[in-house]
């Protein structure tokens, strides 16, 4: 082993420098002593070893199985395809006559039946597939400002300077401004759906859906708004058009419930938080437990979903579902996570005993040889 | 960053017309203005203030990422073609601008403080007949101006007259070419005569004609032409700016270059600029990752025009149509190149200069390589070359001053047969010499040198008791040299000696009581034991390389003609009296004992001389001397004639003393397989004696090869034998691997392999031969001879050579080279190495401001190697490394999603996080890793110097690893994008809502790419101190600060159109999937790398991982052994204690530099004290070849 010349300098000039001419009153170019400029600095310096690397793999091992199987077990999920592609599908026609300038509403009525009741809330969701919400220019379609209640931004239909609603490329009309302006409203899914039970006997009874609480808080309280002023809306709204595919204007969104129109009309608000990606669901109305009933909220049976068929999917080959779920407490039913946790889980604790057997028959090895030169 | 000194050449000299003769007349202004000369100011600084911003940006965006970031900005501006807002490349670029900028402005500001500064100084220019002080920018080409002692000289000046006899003056170079010594020159006699009167002075109207400005600091050719008669100007006449007056009361000159067209400043700005390995693999590698963005982006464009011709026309119900399909594919390209930018990110280069310079930071502030004895600290001159530090494979070492002090004691002597130096104790043992050894006391002697230090007694008892050989042993060490006394203060002597040897032994005479005192043409004055005696100088014979041996004739006061001698020891015995055998025979035994210990040898000798015959020989002397033809050989034969028969007195024994630890650095070099080869001016035999004293050539070596044939055919003949016997099968052609490389492939590189040796060979090669070696044809030889040496020793060689021999070994075998070294003769080597390592000692500074890396000492290579640059490569691989990783893995992710949203280029993250990634998420965790890393500590490092292999090998960072690196971002951006997609597109939040909405989706896999990398960080990180930790957590605990902070209301409603993510951090982080999804990902992500490392720790340890898992055993550092350097045997013969320069006899003689009363006698050569301590020294960068070698002047 080489010894390393540095004992003698360790620290400064006690021997040699005091003999040479003044060395005391000027050696100040010396650096200073501290941890950090000796890159001395206390460190914890853990290296990968069997004592610590094995066990973590196992701990995971254990851990991530039982949780894959918690996410498996929970939750019931049912789902419809409603678009129509087949000519033995009950929506067939409707999805073949379709124009979105079409006055007349085409229905369908689609069966199904469940095998499981379904306990507590049930939510009830449209799901569309190959359907591009995340495209850049679509997803860039809109003025938030005015679904935040800008006014400005409903009075000036001509673009100016400061305040021209370029979000809202490319459905800007040069009259009169738009209002809920851009592509993701002008798309705004308008089909109706319904469900019925079918009794055994074979009459129906309307499941009630409750169309409010689907949207976010904040969504509805802070980022959309209705321009202030004053509460009817249709003044608000006056001097605006609707969108170009819509059929109704926004102030009349809900008919039902005159608090749930213009921008914080729930399904427009859950329509414009646009999905990630190509195949998406988005939460279409709950259908609540019923209060101090023990029955299940939809029980076993046959049932009927009532579609009224406005929204074309057909020309980009996208798929409409109607989708009911259930919740556990950790969220919808999630089987791929479920699934994922236990591969995980299980490949961690393989690759732990790998490791292990591999660790005995070399370990010793390596660890006690010497260091050659 | 480093572009600054390359710019600086720029200003100086720049010409548009070429001038072919300059003409001028002194005291002539209007004649001299007509030429439009460059009067003597100088500018080195870039900017002013109008022009600092202009300037500034254009050279910035000259760079290659600024433009490439401005190109971005330009691309940004097209709303089509934007997918990006502006402010995600204006604040990355406007930071790095703007810091660039403030680094330029303070370094220009200093040029202009610099630039001032010299040109306020004040010089006396004679103007209107009488002199006037002005400033130094106000000299004009024709001034005759008035120098004073210790000025610097202000402009190139034509000698015209000087207060010495003669009209000599004396100038210190040391700005100039580092050398310290002074150096002579004389004014024409017909100026010589002008002397100090104004009134001549005004009315000198002398014409030269001259060279144009050039660069060549020795040659000067010009005319002067002075009432009609013509004088012939060479060198010898003009002083160069930057040259010092020494030991001259005043002088006059005429300006005849000022400013820009001086040679110093002709010199300037020649310094090429250095870049290290990885930076040039870094730019291979950053034009590979452009091919591979446009690839990307290709694939995306090309994805986009199929899905706007297959999907896009059919969703314009919802979408309305844009352009058609080929159009829309060609936007798309553009804004993918926005948005995958961030694999080059400009973040990269700026925290590589930051690394770099934090690292050279630690350099300067390293106590272990501070030198308290001068107060020098080591410094980083350069701060861009750390990383090279610790991937050297060679260096080229210079010996005087860098291996050895140049410092010369008188250790030894044997004196009449009898040995005197060695300690023995009571029982005739040995005793080692260390600092603690008592220390003869020369109380008794009051001129004594107090530095002086001997430990055997016995030798001062015998000089007291009046011993009458060891009184001539050292009378004649008092009197035979060519020595300079310098007595300042009664008492006080200094000796100005020509080469160090004879300093030490006129100095142990001194101190042993032979005082030499002082000397005139005729005289020498010695104090013997207290008395003063005067003799009479006769001849000196002076010394040279082919007698190697000088000697004086002296008459005693008594009258009593003595021939004393000293010189080589087989010289001197083939001139001994007979009579003298038995002495010899003892002396040879004690010479060769000394020779064993490494040190240098003198053999003393004497003889009475007839007065008679001295009479006559004196006559034939000065015949000899006035000769006009064949004097040198009738002087040779004289000397020859009268240097017989000579007594023996004994021999005198030399340290030529190395640096500290100079054995055990080289050792601890050669365990880190880094070869050393010495370059060195001095002879064959010196320079081999300090290979064996530092135990670069040892006995038991195979063989050691000496190279010194005086032709090509020769040389070449015995480089193949020495080869042949060090492989004797190996093959004749060497193993060229032809390879392109750099930028463009358009380098084209030739590397020698290395080729295996059994057994230890050295190689000692002398500069003539090394002259032919260095040939076109036969280099190759030469490298490969040489490179299967241990050690290469290369003697006599000239400063250009140096830089030769470092070139060569560059050109071939692509390692990367440092060269050490002290002097000017360096200079050329440190500049041509990919690191120059300047020793701050005593031969001037011309090294040191060359250099990258300075510092006092050699042995403190071994830190800044095995410790500095080891950790610094360390740093900058795992640096480069995670940086790649850690941005391709978030740009991947960005690839991946365009297959999922229609390659509309729509990014993945939230438009924030993309700005504040690189700047702020990641920017401090990843420096203070490469800030503070190491794998194992310094003593362990030590300990251990194979650890330095895997750096010259460029395993840490390669072509390969970087593969690695992409393929490992590819995996885990695989993980980063498909697992939250699969996880989340079938799932609904507890609360029954969708979760999968873009921005919700943005933001879990912002976050798990952030988790995933500062896990990659950690597992990265070997050294983990409390810095390590707070950035690491701070950095993360800020990234959800300010997503919560951005997404919250008050921001969207005071900005709606910037922070539309309004809620998005509330309603997703509150959801158990989110994070068991992050949870996954990052097992995910880590658990393949955890079990490759395990694996690979377990089954292929490297030599780190071997050493890390001793450190974690041995807790408590065992003391580190100290070994004892065994004492060598060796009867090798050392060489001669002589410089290999001609002497300074005639000098002596001639009384050109004794012209004065001794008691106000100026120092001749006056290194008291450093000249540079006194007045500041204008810094300039100077010199960038040697035409020839100042060693042998």
């Amino acid at each position: 082993m080489a010894p390393s010349y540095n004992a003698k300098e360790e620290d400064g000039h006690q021997p040699g420098a005091t003999g040479h001419g003044g060395a005391g009153t000027m050696t100040n170019k010396k650096p200073d002593n501290t941890a950090f400029k000796q890159q001395r600095l206390p460190a914890w310096q853990p290296i990968l070893t069997a004592g610590t690397v094995l066990p973590a793999f196992f701990v995971i091992g254990l851990i991530f199985i039982p949780i894959g199987f918690i996410l498996i077990v929970y939750g019931l999920t049912l789902l419809i395809d409603y678009t129509g592609v087949d000519m033995s599908s009950p929506c067939y026609n409707c999805s073949q006559s379709y124009s979105w300038n079409n006055t007349q509403s085409c229905t369908c009525s689609v069966h199904f039946s469940l095998d499981q009741p379904f306990e507590s809330n049930v939510f009830m969701y449209y799901g569309l597939s190959n359907f591009y919400q995340n495209h850049r220019r679509y997803v860039k379609s809109r003025d938030d400002s005015q679904l935040n209640g800008d006014k400005t931004s409903l009075q000036y239909h001509i673009c100016t300077l400061n305040r021209c609603s370029k979000e809202c490329e490319p459905y800007r009309s040069s009259d009169k401004p738009i209002a809920p302006c851009g592509a993701i409203a002008n798309s705004l899914f308008n089909d109706t759906l319904e469900l019925y039970y079918i009794d055994p006997n074979g009459s129906r009874t309307a499941i009630p859906l409750v169309k409010k609480g689907i949207a976010w808080w904040t969504d509805k309280h802070v980022k959309f708004r209705n321009p202030s002023g004053n509460n009817n809306l249709t003044v608000v709204f006056q001097g605006t058009s609707k969108p170009v595919n819509w059929r109704k204007p926004v102030f009349e969104l809900d008919p039902l419930d005159s608090d749930n129109n213009g921008f914080i009309n729930e399904d427009f608000i859950v329509w414009m938080r646009t999905a990630a990606l190509p195949t998406f669901r988005k939460l279409y109305c709950i259908i609540q437990k019923k209060p101090n009933n023990m029955t299940p909220t939809l029980p076993r049976g046959e049932y009927i979903l009532e579609v009224t068929y406005n929204y074309p999917v057909r020309s980009f080959d996208g798929r409409k579902r109607m989708i009911l779920s259930t919740i556990s407490w950790m969220g919808g039913k999630n089987p791929f996570l479920g699934i994922a946790y236990i591969t995980v889980g299980s490949v961690c604790f393989c690759l732990g005993l790998v490791l292990l057997s591999i660790h005995y028959r070399y370990g010793k090895r390596n660890n006690s040889a010497e260091i050659s030169s | 960053m480093g572009s600054l000194l390359s710019q600086l050449g720029l200003e100086c000299g720049g010409k548009d017309v070429r001038e072919k003769e300059r003409h001028l007349r002194a005291n002539d202004r209007e004649l001299n203005l007509s030429y439009k000369y460059a009067d003597n100011a100088i500018k080195t600084s870039k900017y002013n203030i109008f022009t600092f911003l202009p300037l500034n940006l254009f050279e910035q965006f000259q760079r290659l990422a600024n433009a490439y970031f401005l190109f971005l900005l330009c691309l940004q501006s097209i709303p089509e073609v934007s997918s990006l807002p502006w402010y995600t490349t204006v604040v990355p670029l406007v930071l790095v601008l703007s810091m660039t900028m403030a680094k330029d402005s303070s370094d220009d500001m200093n040029r202009h403080r610099c630039d001032k500064q010299v040109n306020n100084r004040k010089v006396e220019i004679l103007i209107g007949g009488e002199l006037q002080s002005e400033k130094w920018m106000d000299v004009q080409v024709g001034d005759i101006i008035k120098l004073e002692n210790n000025q610097f000289v202000t402009a190139d000046l034509l000698l015209l007259s000087s207060s010495e006899p003669l009209n000599l003056v004396y100038i210190e170079t040391a700005e100039l070419d580092g050398e310290t010594n002074l150096k002579v020159k004389q004014a024409l006699t017909v100026t010589g005569k002008l002397e100090d009167s104004i009134e001549k002075l005004a009315n000198f109207n002398g014409e030269v004609r001259c060279e144009p400005p050039n660069n060549r600091l020795d040659k000067f050719t010009g005319t002067l032409t002075l009432n009609g008669e013509t004088y012939s100007l060479d060198n010898e006449r003009i002083l160069l700016r930057g040259c010092t007056l020494r030991n001259t009361q005043w002088c006059f000159g005429l300006v005849v270059f000022g400013g820009p067209d001086t040679k110093l400043m002709q010199n300037c700005g020649r310094t090429t600029f250095k870049r290290t390995s990885i930076d040039r693999l870094m730019n291979v590698l950053v034009l590979n990752i452009f091919g591979f963005l446009m690839i990307m982006c290709l694939i995306l464009a090309i994805g986009n025009g199929i899905w706007e011709y297959q999907e896009g026309s059919k969703f314009a119900a919802f979408l309305p149509k844009g352009v058609n399909a080929p159009f829309s594919a060609f936007l798309t390209f553009w804004s993918y190149v926005i948005i995958l930018n961030t694999v080059v990110p400009i973040s990269l280069y700026i925290s590589v200069e930051i690394i770099r310079l934090g690292n050279s930071f630690y350099i300067n502030w390293d106590r272990k390589m501070y030198y308290p004895k001068s107060d020098t600290p080591a410094e980083a001159r350069t701060t861009t070359l750390n990383e090279e530090l610790g991937q050297i494979k060679y260096i080229f070492s210079d010996k005087t001053g860098t291996l050895t002090q140049n410092i010369m004691t008188f250790n030894k002597c044997s004196i009449n047969g009898k040995s005197y130096g060695e300690l023995l104790d009571f029982s005739g043992q040995r005793v080692e010499i260390n600092e603690k050894t008592e220390k003869v006391d020369f109380s008794w002697n009051n001129l004594a040198d107090p530095k002086f230090c001997f430990h055997d007694n016995s030798l001062v008892e015998e000089v007291r008791e009046g011993n009458p050989e060891v009184q001539a042993f050292f009378r004649l060490l008092a009197l035979c040299h060519t020595v300079m006394p310098e007595e300042k203060k009664e008492g006080e002597l200094y000796y100005q000696a020509q080469s160090p040897d004879e300093g030490a032994l006129v100095t142990a005479a001194r101190n042993f009581g032979f005082v030499f005192r002082s000397r005139t043409p005729e005289r020498i004055t010695v104090v013997e034991m207290g008395e003063l005696v005067t003799y009479e100088l006769l001849a000196v014979l002076d010394f040279n390389n082919v007698r190697k041996r000088m000697s004086v004739i002296v008459r005693s006061p008594e009258g009593k003609l003595t021939l004393y001698c000293k010189g080589a020891d087989t010289i001197i015995f083939e001139r001994l009296n007979p009579s003298c055998s038995n002495l010899t025979e003892v002396t040879t035994e004690h010479l060769n004992e000394f020779a064993g210990e490494g040190l240098r040898t003198l053999a003393l000798a004497y003889k009475d001389i007839d007065p008679e015959y001295m009479e006559d020989w004196k006559l034939r002397h000065h015949e000899a001397n006035t000769a006009m033809d064949e004097r040198e050989e009738k002087l040779d034969a004289l000397y020859e004639e009268i240097e017989k028969g000579l007594q023996l007195l004994g021999s005198t024994a030399v340290e030529d003393k190395l640096q500290d630890g100079v054995p055990q650095t080289i050792e601890q070099l050669s365990k880190a397989d880094i070869k050393i080869w010495v370059l060195t001016g001095d002879k064959q035999e010196t320079a081999e004696n300090i290979g064996y004293s530092c135990n670069m050539l040892r006995d038991e070596m195979n063989e050691v090869f000496i190279v010194s044939a005086n032709t090509a055919e020769e040389v070449r003949k015995e480089l193949q034998t020495a080869r042949r016997k060090m492989t004797p099968d190996g093959t004749e052609e060497p193993t060229v691997k032809k390879s392109r490389s750099g930028l463009f492939c358009l380098l084209k590189t030739e590397t020698v392999a290395d080729e295996p040796v059994n057994g230890e060979y050295a190689m000692v090669i002398n500069g003539h031969s090394l002259a032919f070696a260095l040939e076109k044809d036969m280099e190759m030889e030469l490298l490969r001879t040489a490179c299967m040496c241990q050690t290469v020793i290369c003697c006599r060689v000239t400063p250009l050579q140096k830089a030769q021999v470092v070139e060569l070994v560059k050109k071939y075998k692509q390692a990367v080279t440092l060269a050490v070294g002290d002097g000017a003769n360096d200079v050329s080597m440190i500049k041509a190495a990919h690191i120059g390592v300047g020793i701050s000692g005593q031969e001037g500074m011309q090294a040191v401001l060359s250099s990258d890396y300075s510092f006092a000492q050699f042995r403190y290579l071994q830190r800044l190697l095995l410790v500095h640059g080891r950790w610094s490569y360390l740093r900058m691989c795992k640096f480069l490394r995670y940086f790649f990783y850690k941005n391709f893995t978030f740009t991947f992710v960005h690839f991946w999603y365009g297959f999922f949203c229609g390659f509309s280029a729509q990014t993945v993250y939230d438009e924030w996080f993309i700005t504040l990634y690189n700047l702020v998420y990641t920017a401090l965790p990843v420096l203070s890793l490469s800030l503070l890393d190491q794998d194992v500590n310094d003593w362990w490092s030590f300990q251990y110097p194979q650890l330095y292999t895997p750096g010259q090998l460029n395993q840490y960072f390669s072509k390969r690893a970087f593969v690695y690196t992409v393929l490992h971002s590819g995996y885990s951006s695989l993980v980063l994008f498909f697992i939250p997609w699969a996880a989340m597109y079938d799932t609904v939040r507890d609360d029954g809502k969708e979760i999968v909405d873009y921005q919700s989706f943005a933001l879990l896999a912002q976050t798990c790419l952030l988790i995933a990398v500062s896990i990659q960080l950690g597992l990265d990180t070997h050294y983990w101190t409390a810095v390590n930790q707070f950035f690491l957590w701070g950095s993360l605990s800020v990234y959800f600060a300010v997503i919560f902070t951005m997404y919250s209301n008050g921001m969207f409603l005071t900005l709606i159109s910037s922070f539309p993510f309004i809620g998005t951090a509330r309603n997703s982080l509150n959801q158990p999937n989110v994070w068991l999804t992050m949870l996954l990902t990052s097992i995910l992500c880590v658990l393949p790398v955890v079990a490759y490392r395990f694996l690979r720790i377990l089954l292929w340890p490297t030599i780190n991982d071997k050493v890390r898992y001793k450190v974690r055993q041995d807790k408590v550092l065992p003391p580190a052994p100290r070994r004892v350097q065994a004492r060598r045997t060796s009867t090798r013969r050392s060489g001669y204690a002589f410089s290999h320069a001609q002497g300074y006899g005639d000098l002596v003689t001639s009384g050109k530099f004794l012209r004065r009363t001794p008691k106000s006698r100026p120092a001749l050569f006056s290194q008291t004290d450093s000249p540079l301590a006194q007045t500041q020294p204008q810094s300039y960068r100077t010199i960038s070849e040697w035409e020839e070698p100042p060693l042998s002047p």
